[in-house]
């Protein structure tokens, strides 16, 4: 499979067809959206805490260039270095900058969706650099060459069989699916990549705007290993993860696990303030922050797409999604998948390459439902639609498809006319009151007949019966 | 109270009855309904499909056509939402305020109209049939009713109301996407109509012609037992 979101109809249909991914999917799905149900329902304040996250982020986003100034300010201050990239090509270059400096040779890398979305490990191992993720789902996943299948979740799309297999293969090992073992064998050969990495390479969740520091959420440990032995730590953040202030955390760390893992708290959180300090005995000799834009700016221009911004990447929107949950995360060729994924990859990438993923979706709300920041997802989708249309990307039999549903819908002559002749076209073929064949439908579904008379005119007949 | 009957297309094509129902379960409930015969479509296929253009354009035609209405029902919630939810978004710099404001104010989902404006849920009908009730999206998400169409139910003589499992889930209609993706859009419906089989209900109310086209439609196919049925046909049927 090739990441690209041109060739969606495609991988959904094929994932669709496939049994045991849709078992996999499903049982991931709800057992998240069970567990997320169990620890919402023990906040009863828990739509204010929505609430109150979104106006934080609504906050930030609207005076960003304030906030990552600050921000600048407070890291350099605390002994930083802030290192501003506008896209994917200047962050890995700087990254790899470091790298020659202090001649590394390996660096392992925490879980963090920006850097797969410049593609990072790619860059670093073509530079001879060999780059190891440590999160568990994420080594599963570069051990198979895949990318991230769901936000919180990279590797959700595979059994503990096939990981088994993987693992036999990749790593030499007996085969076993026994998850216990499994997460053994990774330990062991991640605990020496710690040990040996001269480079460190973390995501960061929440960037905190008046003290400097980085917030990382995360269950393994994984993170705070790798933000802590190597002597260079490098966090790569995308521009919208800066919040106000230290006091604006809780709040979102209360929505965050409960939203992904239906947990109430990770195991870990790491709040980074600065490298090691002066008679300090532990931590990185240098601490980096790459703040990324890579198209993040060009969102705020339209304050109808804005709102996207505010993700904290949760996950909760592809797991109640009912596409994601069927087609799976690979199927929309970015590595963000989901209701979220299908705004944010044409925003990033170009409406015209990702034209198939606005109307990836029955526009059921469930998204904007469960989003902790109350992003209004679906109708984010619904303004794509419109982008696309305005822009002429749509398909022209569409374009003259919805012409002659104007005409006929304006004008209630023209609409009874065409409502009387369709239904003696239907008798004068024999086929009054038979289903009819709709493409693209009665292939999997019955269509009902078309009624033998229309509401209009029995309502008419009702009107002279009243009458007589 | 006098109360216009806003008939969707598609019922007024496919589901004819849905309407009549309709207009007999308002008179029961002391309403005086009259039927706006100049209505056609509200704009939503075009609308959901992004052209703003021509769902503009249905939209100002609808305003007119229901400007004078004191109430204007619909037995959509779909259709309801597209007036209520998304009419101010597309008209909003077109200087039609007031009327805009208007009519939206006053359209309603009939079961939202009946237990929540007209204080109606008992119609005094008998059903002796075990159903189940799906919850259409933009009802329930763009509208937030819920609870009056089962309040209605409930008050239906020999009733039996079976919860399914996660009757909030989508159906998979979503309009165009089920011909655009038909594939996904069938598969959301076998989910729902798995749910609906277990509940051994003999039929699937729901407050959406579109929702029940798609269920129907795919109840059948699998030869499972359970039937659509419309609420305001469930109620206004026997009237």
């Amino acid at each position: 499979m090739n990441l690209t979101p041109k060739l969606f109809k495609t991988y959904a249909k094929r994932n669709l067809n496939n049994p045991r991914l849709r078992k996999t999917y499903r049982f991931a799905t709800h057992h998240a959206l069970a567990n997320r149900l169990q620890v919402v329902g023990e906040v009863p304040e828990w739509e204010a805490l929505r609430e109150r996250a979104h106006c934080i982020k609504e906050e930030a986003i609207d005076h960003l260039d304030y906030y990552l100034e600050k921000l600048e300010v407070s890291v350099t201050g605390n002994g930083g270095k802030v290192f501003w990239a506008r896209d994917g090509k200047e962050a890995s270059d700087y990254i790899l900058s470091i790298a020659r400096r202090i001649r590394a040779r390996t660096v392992v890398k925490s879980k963090s969706m920006t850097t797969e979305e410049i593609g990072l490990s790619h860059t670093l191992e073509e530079n001879q650099l060999e780059p190891v993720e440590t999160d568990l789902g994420e080594y599963i996943i570069q051990l198979a060459h895949e990318w991230p299948s769901h936000i919180t979740a990279p590797a959700l799309h595979k059994t503990r069989g096939e990981i088994g297999e993987l693992f036999a293969e990749k790593l030499g090992i007996p085969y076993t699916d026994v998850p216990e073992e499994l997460c053994e064998v990774a330990r062991k050969i991640l605990r020496s990549k710690f040990l040996a990495a001269e480079i460190g390479i973390s995501g960061v969740n929440f960037a905190l705007a008046d003290t400097g520091t980085i917030v990382i959420v995360e269950n393994e440990g994984n993170a705070r290993l790798s933000t802590t032995l190597p002597k260079v730590h490098i966090a790569v953040m995308g521009l919208e993860k800066v919040i106000p202030s230290f006091v604006d955390l809780p709040v979102f760390l209360r929505l965050l696990a409960r939203s992904s893992t239906g947990q109430k708290q990770t195991s870990y959180v790491s709040l980074i303030s600065s490298p090691r300090k002066p008679g300090e005995v532990d931590g990185p000799e240098e601490f980096h922050l790459v703040i990324l834009d890579n198209g993040r700016t060009e969102l705020l221009k339209d304050p109808k797409v804005r709102e996207s911004l505010f993700c904290i990447r949760c996950g909760a929107c592809l797991n109640t999604c009912p596409i994601y949950q069927r087609v799976g995360g690979h199927s929309y060729g970015s590595v963000y998948s989901g209701p979220i994924g299908a705004v944010i990859t044409p925003l990033f990438q170009g409406l015209e390459v990702a034209k198939d993923l606005p109307y990836a979706s029955s526009l059921c709300g469930a998204c904007s439902g469960i989003c902790p920041v109350k992003i209004d997802i679906h109708h984010m989708l619904l303004y794509l639609r419109k982008q696309l249309v305005d822009q002429k990307g749509t398909p022209w039999q569409e374009r003259l498809a919805m012409k002659l549903y104007l005409a006929g819908m304006k004008d209630s002559t023209l609409y009874r006319l065409g409502s009387r002749a369709l239904r003696i076209a239907l008798k004068l073929s024999g086929k009054q009151s038979k289903p009819l064949t709709v493409p693209g439908w009665t292939e999997t579904r019955d269509f009902p007949p078309l009624a033998v008379k229309s509401f209009k005119t029995m309502w008419k007949e009702l009107q002279r019966e009243a009458e007589l | 109270m006098r109360v216009s009957l806003f008939i969707p297309c598609l019922t007024d094509q496919f589901f004819p009855r849905v309407g009549i129902n309709l207009y007999k379960i308002l008179k029961k409930a002391g309403a005086i309904v009259d039927y706006p015969s100049e209505q056609t479509c509200c704009g939503q296929p075009a609308f959901n499909s992004g052209y703003h253009e021509e769902a503009i354009e249905l939209a100002q035609r609808f305003l007119q056509v229901f400007r004078s209405s004191e109430y204007i029902v619909s037995p959509s919630g779909s259709c309801t939402s597209m007036v209520k939810m998304f009419y101010p978004e597309i008209l909003e710099d077109l200087g039609l305020k007031e009327t805009l404001h208007d009519v939206t104010r006053k359209t309603y989902e009939f079961s939202d109209f009946l237990v929540n404006v007209m204080g109606v849920t008992d119609l005094g009908v008998y059903f002796p049939h075990r159903v189940t009730y799906h919850d259409a999206c933009h009802l329930l998400r763009e509208l937030q009713v819920k609870q009056a169409p089962r309040d209605l139910i409930r008050k239906v003589r020999g009733i039996e109301l079976v919860e399914m499992e996660q009757s909030e889930n989508c159906c998979g209609f979503g309009g165009t996407f089920s011909v655009k993706y038909p594939e996904i859009s069938t598969a959301m419906a076998e989910d729902k109509a798995a749910s609906i089989a277990q509940t051994g209900a003999e039929y699937v109310v729901a407050n959406d012609s579109s929702c029940l086209m798609q269920i129907g439609g795919c109840l059948s196919r699998k030869d499972l037992a359970a039937k659509p049925l419309h609420l305001a046909d469930l109620l206004g049927e026997s009237l």
